[in-house]
C-alpha cells in the first residue's frame, strides 16, 4: 500500500507558514460561503435537484454525450473523443499546429491539469500560457497547484510579490504586496498575449446536451479573453460535465458560485454554442475526455464522484486539508473529493488517500451536489489493499470478539495493562507493534470498570 | 474501434444493469416573493459588488465620465448617444481600435436582481462579445422590463445558443488570500444605467428599431 500521503502530510505539518496561509484562506472562504448560502431559503432543495440531475446524467451518459455531439456539431463545432489524456493532448497539439500557432493561452482548467497538457505541449515544442492569476503564480513559481479553485492558496501576498519580482520579466518596479497591485501586474503582463493569441485552450464547467453549449465560469475576464479573442478555441471537457437541459443551469449556477468563491454570482460566465459568425473564434473544437471516467462510472457506489462540479467547498471545510494543504495528496484533485476521485481515476495508485480523512462528514454537509464522500471513502477502504499486520490484527480482534469469555478477559487485561496511564485521559504512545497505531492516533485510557461490571454491581 | 465508439461502449458496459435514475425533483424557488422590489434589490447587489448605478437616460453622460472615445454597437438607440463623447460604431473594429477606446456603451438582454447579474446574448444593442471585453470601462443600459428577480426567470429570456455573457460586477479575482480584488482582465469599471420608466423605454425601443 502506498504511504505517500502520510509522509507528505508529515512534511507539510512541519511548515508553519503553510499552515497559517491555509488556515487564513480557508477560514475566510468558509465565512463567505456560509453567508451567501444562508441567503437562499431553498438551498437544500437545490442540492437535492442537483444531485438527482447528476445521477440522471450518469445513468444516461451515452445518450447525452451523443446528443451533445450532434447539437454542438450542428452549431459549427468539431467534436473529438479522447480515450485518455495522451490522446487528448495529441489532438490539442495537432489543432494548434494546424492553426499555424506555436503557443496557446489557457483558461484555468482542471481537466488539462489532470492530463498534463502543459507538459505535453512543452515536450512537443509548443508553449501553453496560464492566464488565471493563481495558475500564473504557480506556473511562474514552477510549482504545482494545491487547491482546485485557488491553486496558489498556499502562498500569501508577500510570497506572491516575491515570485512576481523574481520571475516575471515585466513586473512593475517597486511592486508592493497589495493584492490590487499584484492583480494590476498580472493584467499588464498578460494583456498583449491575450490580444494577439491565435489559439486558446479551455475546459468547461458544464456541457449542455440539449443545445450543444459549453459554459465557463470565471472571475477575472481571462476566460472571456481566451474564449473570445483567438481564431481557434479548443475545449477539453470530461464526459461527466454533461447536463441534460439548458434549464438545468438555473440550478447549478446558483449552487456553484456560492459554494466556490462564496459569491452570489461569479463576475463572468460565458455560454457558447459552436461558432458564431462575426463573434469570437471561427474554428471551435471540443475534445470529450474519458481518461478513467468510464471506470468510475462502473462502480455503483463510487460513481457519485462524477457528480463533482469542482467547487472546492469540501477542501475548505476539511480538517485534514486545512492542515496538510493540497500538495500532500499527490494528485491534481486534492482534499476530500481528491481522496475519492484520485484512487478511482488511477486504480492501484493513491490507495492511501481514502485514509486521509477522519470521516467527520463536513465535506458531505457542504457539497452542493450531495456527494456522500464519507460513504465512498469507506467503500474504497474496503476495496483497497490491507497489509499483513492489519489483517492479522483484525483477524485476532474478530476471534476475540466472537467469544464472550475471551472478550471479557481481553477487556480485563486491557484495564490492567493501562493502569500506568490512568488519570491521563489518553494513551499517546505504545511499544511496537501497537506503535504503528498510536503514531498517528490517541487512544482513550480504558475506564477502571467496564459497563457490564458496573451494571452487575448496580443490580445487586 | 475508434475513440468515440470505444468510449460509448465503455459507458454502456459500465451502466450494464443500471435502471434509469429517478426524475429529478424540482421544488426549488423559481421567483422571488411578490413583495420584493426587484429594482431596489438589483441596485443593492450591483453596489455590493462595486458597480456604479445611475438612473434615467439623462445620466448616460455621467456614467461615461471622462471617456472620450466610446465604442457602441451599430444598433445602439440614437437616444442613448448623449454627451460630448465620440461614439464609434463597431463595424469590424480591430482589436487595437477596441484597446484604444475609453469605454463601451451597450444595452443588455436581461438582469437578475438577486445576484446583481447583467446578461448579454449578442442580441439588440449589445454587439459582439469583444466590444464589451477589451475596453476598460463598460456602461450598460438596463430597461426596467429587462429586470427579473430570479435566475430562473432570466434564462428563458436569453437566446440559449447565442453567445451569452453574464456579468456580475467588474472583473475581479479572489486568488490572493481569497480576498476579492476588483479589476483584472475584463473591464475594471462597470456602470449600470437603469431606465425605470417603462413608458419611456418602450418608446425608445420602438424608435430605435
Amino acid at each position: 500500500m502506498s504511504t505517500a500521503f502520510p509522509k507528505a502530510a508529515k512534511v507539510a505539518l512541519g511548515m508553519p507558514q503553510l499552515r497559517s496561509n491555509l488556515a487564513h484562506a480557508t477560514g475566510t472562504i468558509r465565512g463567505k460561503r456560509a453567508k451567501v448560502v444562508g441567503e437562499l431559503d431553498d438551498w437544500e432543495r437545490l442540492r437535492d435537484t442537483a444531485a438527482a440531475i447528476k445521477a440522471d446524467v450518469q445513468h444516461r451518459m451515452p445518450e447525452l454525450a451523443v446528443a451533445f455531439e450532434r447539437n454542438a456539431t450542428a452549431a459549427g463545432a468539431t467534436v473529438h473523443w479522447a480515450r485518455d489524456g495522451a490522446e487528448a493532448n495529441r489532438i490539442a497539439a495537432r489543432i494548434t499546429r494546424d492553426a499555424g500557432a506555436e503557443e496557446v493561452v489557457k483558461v484555468k482548467s482542471m481537466a488539462t491539469q489532470e492530463i498534463e497538457l502543459n507538459e505535453h505541449f512543452a515536450a512537443e515544442g509548443l508553449s501553453a500560457w496560464e492566464t488565471d492569476l493563481a495558475e500564473l503564480i504557480v506556473q511562474l513559481a514552477d510549482d504545482r497547484p494545491s487547491h482546485i479553485l485557488v491553486p496558489a492558496i498556499h502562498y500569501n501576498r508577500t510570497e506572491i510579490r516575491d515570485i512576481f519580482r523574481g520571475r516575471m520579466a515585466d513586473a512593475p518596479k517597486g511592486l508592493t504586496d497589495d493584492p490590487a497591485a499584484l492583480a494590476e501586474a498580472a493584467r499588464l503582463h498578460l494583456r498583449r498575449r491575450f490580444l494577439s493569441a491565435k489559439v486558446a485552450v479551455s475546459g468547461a464547467n458544464f456541457a449542455v446536451a440539449e443545445t450543444g453549449s459549453l459554459v465557463v465560469v470565471e472571475s477575472e475576464g481571462n476566460g472571456r479573453m481566451c474564449l473570445t479573442m483567438p481564431e481557434t478555441l479548443i475545449s477539453i471537457v470530461g464526459v461527466e460535465k454533461l447536463l441534460p437541459r439548458y434549464e438545468d443551469l438555473e440550478v447549478f449556477m446558483q449552487l456553484l458560485p456560492r459554494s466556490s468563491t462564496g459569491e452570489r454570482m461569479n463576475p463572468y460566465t460565458s455560454v457558447w454554442t459552436g461558432a458564431t459568425e462575426g463573434d469570437g473564434p471561427k474554428d471551435v473544437h471540443i475534445i470529450l475526455l474519458d481518461n478513467g471516467r468510464t471506470e468510475v462510472l462502473a462502480d455503483e457506489v463510487g460513481r457519485q464522484a462524477l457528480s463533482c462540479i469542482r467547487c472546492s467547498a469540501c477542501l475548505n471545510v476539511c480538517p485534514v486539508y486545512e492542515r496538510t494543504g493540497g500538495h500532500a495528496y499527490g494528485h491534481v484533485y486534492p482534499g476530500p473529493i481528491g481522496a475519492i476521485l484520485a484512487p478511482q481515476l488511477e486504480p492501484g495508485r493513491h490507495d492511501d488517500l481514502p485514509y486521509a480523512s477522519s470521516l467527520c462528514g463536513a465535506c458531505y454537509e457542504v457539497c452542493p451536489v450531495k456527494i456522500d464522500i464519507p460513504e465512498v471513502l469507506v467503500h474504497l477502504r474496503q476495496q483497497g489493499p490491507h497489509g499483513a499486520g492489519e489483517k492479522a490484527a483484525m483477524g485476532a480482534a474478530e476471534a476475540v470478539m466472537a467469544r464472550p469469555a475471551l472478550w471479557r478477559a481481553a477487556l480485563a487485561a486491557a484495564r490492567f495493562l493501562s493502569r500506568p496511564w490512568r488519570g491521563r485521559g489518553f494513551v499517546r504512545r505504545l511499544p511496537w507493534p501497537a506503535s504503528k497505531w498510536t503514531v498517528s492516533r490517541d487512544m482513550p485510557v480504558p475506564p477502571k470498570e467496564s459497563f457490564r461490571d458496573w451494571w452487575k454491581e448496580r443490580e445487586r | 474501434m475508434n475513440a468515440r465508439e470505444e468510449i460509448l461502449e465503455r459507458m454502456r458496459r459500465a451502466l450494464d444493469g443500471a435502471g434509469p435514475a429517478p426524475e429529478p425533483p424540482r421544488e426549488y424557488r423559481r421567483s422571488l416573493d411578490a413583495d420584493v422590489d426587484v429594482v431596489e434589490l438589483l441596485i443593492d447587489r450591483l453596489v455590493d459588488y462595486k458597480a456604479y448605478v445611475h438612473h434615467g437616460i439623462a445620466s448616460i453622460p455621467e456614467a461615461l465620465g471622462e471617456a472620450r472615445r466610446v465604442v457602441v454597437p451599430a444598433d445602439l438607440p440614437a437616444e442613448w448617444r448623449l454627451g460630448e463623447a465620440e461614439f464609434v460604431e463597431d463595424e469590424a473594429l480591430t482589436t487595437a481600435d477596441l484597446d484604444g477606446a475609453d469605454a463601451v456603451l451597450t444595452g443588455c438582454a436581461a438582469a437578475v436582481a438577486v445576484s446583481g447579474t447583467i446578461m448579454l446574448d449578442a442580441g439588440a444593442a449589445q454587439g459582439r462579445r469583444a466590444i464589451t471585453l477589451v475596453p476598460d470601462h463598460h456602461v450598460v443600459v438596463v430597461r426596467r422590463d429587462q429586470i427579473t428577480g430570479h435566475l430562473a426567470e432570466a434564462l428563458p429570456r436569453l437566446d440559449p445558443t447565442g453567445p451569452q455573457t453574464w456579468i456580475s460586477g467588474p472583473s475581479a479575482t479572489s486568488d490572493i488570500e481569497l480576498q476579492r480584488v476588483e479589476g483584472v482582465h475584463g473591464p475594471r469599471r462597470l456602470d449600470v444605467v437603469i431606465l425605470a420608466d417603462s413608458a419611456l423605454t418602450h418608446r425608445q425601443s420602438c424608435s430605435s428599431s
